[in-house]
């Protein structure tokens, strides 16, 4: 079966209405190979006549089971190495610095299954200079359903062996039945939430390092703008942000200015743009 | 970039084998730690060396323990790939020595994954290194 145009014309404004994310053509594969569970699950015989109902009839439960289904990346620890190290080597030491209270707030912007924001927890933990410091991250997703998984912090032997060392896995995990879970320490650290990014903001307080990896690439302009403007707003005067190796502020909003870290670089906003 | 590649299982030799030879590895198999003991003696040293741990002759963990008994051997990385999954194993795997751990089953993601840890990716084809 090939997804008719029409049916992915529907469901490239539906996930573009809903997320601001957008699929472009040639994701015509991504779109049936996602929705054909879903598909079966409502009973339909395949995805176009899942999408016919769909557009027949306004239903919110599946309209955004359709938008998580099509939002959800695989991810591993540690992804991308370089920023992790540039956090324990650089970045960390650097905000310790300047914070007496000896606290640090971290927003991971599209989390999903929460290696991200427990890769960070780890990396905080393993960091000397935050020895006995308050590290709280805050991971948000749009996707309910990944927040949940994360949330319950236990990952199946396949998601434990993707870029997660084995002194880090002995670390900071325990074995429960076939799964590894997290430890406490590294449950307790990360908080998390349901979050539109296309959305304004919940109150949040503001963040010393965001990570928003990976994320940009499927807004367009306009929308990527704006979101890198609230997080602006967000961070603090001397904070960091984090985008995808492939992703950069240049051209989108030019208030941020791209400095070296470790092997890897980050964003700061400009001093005369806070 | 050399490898060395113990199991008794051919199946699992072979498949590991294929990653590593897709990546830019030339491999060498061993059937047991012994034979493994063998082919290291006789040379040429592989930088890297996936070793399974439950073998006949000699365990896997056995093999850890007399590889890095030689001083000719220290700069060789081991690798444990093993269904063993125990928390208590891995610890003891890497007291022993061993480096990293990848358990079985894993994806040939998951083992590329492990040699970036390691710094044992090469270098494409055609970059000439420095």
């Amino acid at each position: 079966m090939t997804i008719a145009p029409e049916a992915f014309t529907f469901v490239r404004d539906l996930v573009r209405r809903e997320s601001a994310i957008v699929l472009d053509t040639g994701k015509e594969y991504l779109v049936e190979s996602r929705l054909t569970p879903l598909a079966r699950q409502a009973g339909q015989v395949d995805v176009n006549a899942f999408v016919s109902a769909l557009r027949s009839r306004y239903n919110p439960v599946l309209t955004r089971q359709v938008v998580e289904a099509l939002t959800t990346n695989e991810t591993s620890w540690f992804r991308d190495g370089d920023p992790f190290a540039a956090l324990r080597s650089d970045l960390f030491p650097a905000l310790a610095r300047n914070r007496p209270s000896r606290q640090l707030r971290v927003w991971c912007a599209a989390c999903s299954s929460g290696q991200e924001p427990y890769s960070v927890a780890m990396t905080a933990l393993d960091t000397p200079a935050l020895t006995g410091w308050k590290v709280e991250i805050v991971a948000t997703d749009l996707n309910e359903e990944v927040l949940a998984r994360a949330r319950a912090g236990t990952y199946s032997q396949l998601e434990v062996n993707r870029g997660l060392p084995a002194t880090t896995l002995v670390r900071h995990f325990t074995r429960d039945g076939a799964h590894w879970r997290i430890t406490p320490a590294l449950a307790a650290a990360v908080t998390f939430r349901p979050l539109n990014l296309v959305r304004p903001f919940p109150a949040m307080g503001t963040f010393d390092v965001v990570l928003l990896r990976n994320v940009l690439i499927y807004f367009d302009l306009p929308t990527k703008r704006d979101i890198l403007r609230r997080v602006r707003q967000v961070l603090s005067p001397d904070g960091y942000l984090f985008l995808g190796a492939a992703e950069m502020t240049m051209g989108v909003d030019d208030s941020w200015e791209r400095v070296p870290a470790g092997r890897s670089s980050v964003y700061q906003v400009r001093g005369d743009a806070r | 970039m050399r490898a060395l590649v113990v199991d008794d299982s051919r199946a699992m030799r072979r498949i590991v084998a294929r990653i590593l030879t897709g990546i830019g590895y030339d491999v060498v198999e061993a059937g047991d730690g012994q034979q493994a003991l063998d082919v290291l003696a006789r040379g040429p040293k592989p930088h890297l060396a996936c070793i399974d741990w439950n073998m006949p002759v000699m365990d896997g963990l056995s093999l850890v323990v007399r590889v890095r008994e030689n001083p000719q051997w220290r700069d060789i990385t081991l690798m444990m790939v093993t269904t063993e999954s125990e928390h208590s194993q891995i610890v003891r795997a890497l007291a022993a020595g061993a480096h990293e751990y990848l358990i079985k089953p894993f994806t040939s993601d998951s083992l590329r994954e492990k040699l970036d840890l390691l710094g044992l990716v090469p270098a494409p084809t055609g970059e000439v290194a420095s």
